[in-house]
């Protein structure tokens, strides 16, 4: 009789413990800090700069994330992590949030029960190759040693291209970008293969990038965005319409110069509302009603976040491409704010 | 008349679990054990409460789903086409393969450094000093690391050895070439293959390959040439304790016996060499050594090699001063006693401890991740636990192989110890 009562405290303990992972907007608002998994260090996306201070494109994704829940964009702890810990980090809640050039992909939506909300970056898989290997196409690539990032779905990708074209390849397996940046410099393999936008962020870093090309074959669809547990619909809420917040604000016209007069002073209903100067938005979401006005001010809209990063003026140079809002010819589309 | 008392009956009390010795320790362990179930009970219940509310399951299926990924190392078929549970098997057998290399080669550096550090001769006692010191106190993976970063940033690339004026050139006759991505040796290939031979569309020559039965028919033939050379030894043994003559040309008949079956056999397979050849990017045919393998190996043998030479010489240092006096006096060499007298009895103290050091070398051969060889910790353990999400499952699967294998090896080193400790009458 007292086993079973000891047992089902036990199991009620247990269970109060698991329902508190659907309570992680509370936990980050008492800890006053969010955790913010990213990568271990990849220029552009997320690194630490010289004076030690985490900054990048994936980066602003977790201070507008912030901004919005504590009204503070500096109040977040950046857990470095790699293509094996990643997922790990987050379903054991050692990280609120992944902001991390993760590929949104059915089973890890599905099968490893998490829950992408959104795409912050289109990319697709490409190869890079020293210039003076005289390669300049993909498929021309059969017998090469290629650097790989373990886990990663560019793993799989690469495995699916080299077997499609009837190709075979060495695969040297890594665990970092620094490290198959190493190796590649080294010339322990031929080919460095990831993200298109990885492959420019490392190159820029090089001592001469013009030595280095990147082929023109895109094998893959690679959606980068943030992702978050499954189970905890509140706070998938919360990263998702920050999100969107930053991308409507481009499309609107809202900047982080502006952001702090614009919204008292525009005729634009959705601007206000985005803005929190009108309707209740932000208290849906169980935020301050400034929410979204907050995470602007602190990292600017998408296109500011993008070009201050990796865009076209940066080392990294890429061109908006894909990732223009829809009404450019760009994939970019926020759904309404209403 | 005398009445006899029976000895008074003691009721049993409760308070006698306590406060009575002969209970007391009884109710301590029975009350442990419960408490130690109720832990384990707890801890499962929080596994599956756990699992559940991450909206998981536990189930073991994965394993036989398409991998997807390719591994560069394989002993045995594999493609990205092949399953998870595939995949786990090549990883153990990369394990084992840099288990058993390791093992061997730290078992003869071991042995050669811990006898050479009692040397007489400063020289070479201080060299084996500073090799064991340095390597025992300076942690495994810089070890790996360090050989690593040598055979990447120190060596060609493949590259370098194309065109007429390289700036590498291959080695032993061109046989070896020396790269940033590992050594490439000759292979041995038949063209008279077990697995059956192709032919050269075009020229009509006989393609050299080799098949699986190949190499299990040498291997088998050579261990037969060992054991026949042992039992003709025996017997020249035995011939020489009866007459007191040994029988003449016994040492070639050994030899004879390890080496004109093997040869047959290879003739009889045409054994010829195949050479590593620059084609495309990388050097194609002969055998691939990976840097990963070599690094791994290397590192996990002078590390635990050095821990060897210091049980060695506690070995050693243990057999009584006078056995080595007495021996002198028959007039042995310094390099008999050491093998017929010396280290026979050291062995007794030496192999309980080698025990340990082989099972830490195994264990240890899964820092693999820091180079990228593809032990079974990189497959199972990492990247199909990464691909598909099951690191319960994994990790499980994991532990189990590695303590299964620990078992296996201390059971056998085990029964080697039985063999040749002190037999008491």
């Amino acid at each position: 009789m007292k086993k079973s009562v000891f047992l089902g405290t036990l199991a009620a303990s247990a269970l109060i413990a698991g329902a508190a992972s659907a309570q992680t907007l509370a936990e980050v608002q008492e800890r006053g800090s969010l955790n913010c998994g990213v990568t271990t260090g990849l220029t552009g996306f997320a690194a630490p700069n010289a004076e030690g201070e985490w900054e990048g494109f994936d980066v602003g994704v977790c201070r507008a994330v912030a901004a919005a829940v504590l009204g503070d964009a500096t109040a977040v702890e950046f857990v470095p992590t790699t293509g094996q810990t990643r997922f790990t980090a987050l379903a054991s809640g050692e990280v609120d949030m992944l902001a991390r050039n993760t590929t949104w992909t059915f089973s890890r939506d599905v099968d490893l029960a998490f829950e992408f909300t959104g795409v912050n970056y289109y990319d697709g898989q490409g190869f890079m190759v020293p210039r003076e290997l005289g390669v300049s196409s993909a498929l021309e690539l059969d017998g090469a040693t290629v650097c790989i990032q373990t886990g990663t779905t560019t793993e799989l990708n690469l495995a699916d291209f080299f077997a499609s074209n009837n190709m075979s390849y060495e695969p040297v397996p890594i665990e970092t970008n620094a490290e198959a940046q190493q190796q590649y410099l080294a010339g322990a393999c031929d080919v460095y293969t990831t993200d298109a936008s990885g492959l420019a962020a490392t190159r820029a870093t090089f001592e001469d990038p013009s030595a280095h090309v990147v082929l023109p074959e895109i094998v893959s669809k690679e959606p980068l965005g943030p992702l978050v547990r499954h189970g905890d619909h509140e706070w998938g809420d919360i990263v998702r319409w920050t999100l969107n917040a930053l991308i409507t604000a481009e499309e609107l016209g809202v900047t982080s110069a502006n952001v702090g007069e614009i919204g008292g002073t525009t005729e634009n209903p959705e601007i206000r509302r985005l803005l929190g100067t009108e309707g209740e938005l932000g208290a849906m979401l169980g935020l301050e009603a400034d929410w979204a006005a907050n995470a602007i001010a602190a990292v600017g809209n998408y296109g500011e976040l993008f070009e201050g990063n990796i865009g076209e003026s940066t080392p990294i140079g890429l061109a908006r491409g894909l990732n223009a809002q829809w009404t450019d010819g760009g994939l970019l589309y926020s759904p309404p704010f209403r | 008349m005398a009445t006899m008392t029976d000895p008074p009956v003691e009721g049993f009390r409760l308070s006698q679990l306590i406060y009575d010795t002969r209970y007391r320790s009884m109710t301590i362990q029975v009350v442990a054990f419960i408490l130690i179930m109720l832990g384990l009970v707890w801890l499962a219940n929080n596994v599956v409460t756990n699992l559940q509310a991450l909206g998981k399951d536990f189930d073991f299926g994965f394993l036989g789903n398409r991998a997807g990924y390719d591994i560069n190392q394989r002993l045995v078929e594999y493609s990205n086409d092949s399953t998870h549970g595939r995949a786990a098997i090549v990883g153990i057998l990369n394990t084992l393969l840099v288990a058993v290399l390791g093992c061997i080669t730290a078992t003869i550096l071991g042995v050669f450094a811990g006898v050479l550090r009692l040397s007489k001769n400063w020289i070479v006692s201080r060299l084996m000093g500073v090799y064991v010191e340095g390597f025992r106190n300076i942690p495994l993976l810089l070890w790996i690391l360090v050989i690593f970063a040598v055979m990447t940033e120190g060596t060609p690339q493949p590259r370098d050895f194309r065109g007429e004026d390289a700036e590498a050139s291959m080695i032993l006759g061109d046989s070896v070439a020396i790269t940033n991505r590992g050594i490439y040796i000759p292979n041995l290939v038949f063209n008279r293959s077990l697995g059956g031979n192709e032919v050269d569309a075009e020229t009509g020559a006989v393609v050299a390959s080799q098949s699986a039965g190949d190499m299990i028919l040498l291997l088998v033939v050579i261990i037969a040439g060992f054991v026949a050379s042992g039992f003709i030894g025996r017997r020249a043994t035995a011939i020489q304790e009866k007459t007191g003559v040994r029988p003449p040309g016994t040492f070639w008949m050994r030899l004879g016996a390890v080496i004109v079956p093997a040869l047959i056999v290879l003739v009889a397979l045409g054994a010829t060499l195949e050479y590593p050849e620059l084609r495309g990017f990388n050097f194609a045919d002969g055998i691939h050594l990976r840097n990963s393998l070599i690094a791994l190996w290397f590192a996990l043998s002078l590390y635990t090699g050095a821990f060897i030479a210091e049980i060695v010489r506690a070995g050693i240092m243990a057999v009584s001063k006078g056995q080595t006096e007495a021996a002198f006096a028959l007039g042995m060499r310094p390099s008999w006693t050491m093998n017929l007298v010396i280290l026979p009895q050291a062995l007794r103290v030496i192999i309980p401890p080698l025990i340990s050091q082989f099972l830490n070398l195994t264990k240890n051969s899964s820092l693999a991740i820091a180079v990228g060889y593809m032990d079974v910790r990189s497959t199972l353990g990492g990247i199909t636990i990464n691909q598909t999400g099951r690191e319960l499952e994994g990790m499980l699967l994991l532990g189990l192989f590695y303590l299964i294998t620990s078992l296996i090896i201390s059971g056998a080193m085990n029964i080697y110890n039985n063999s040749v400790k002190l037999q008491e009458r």
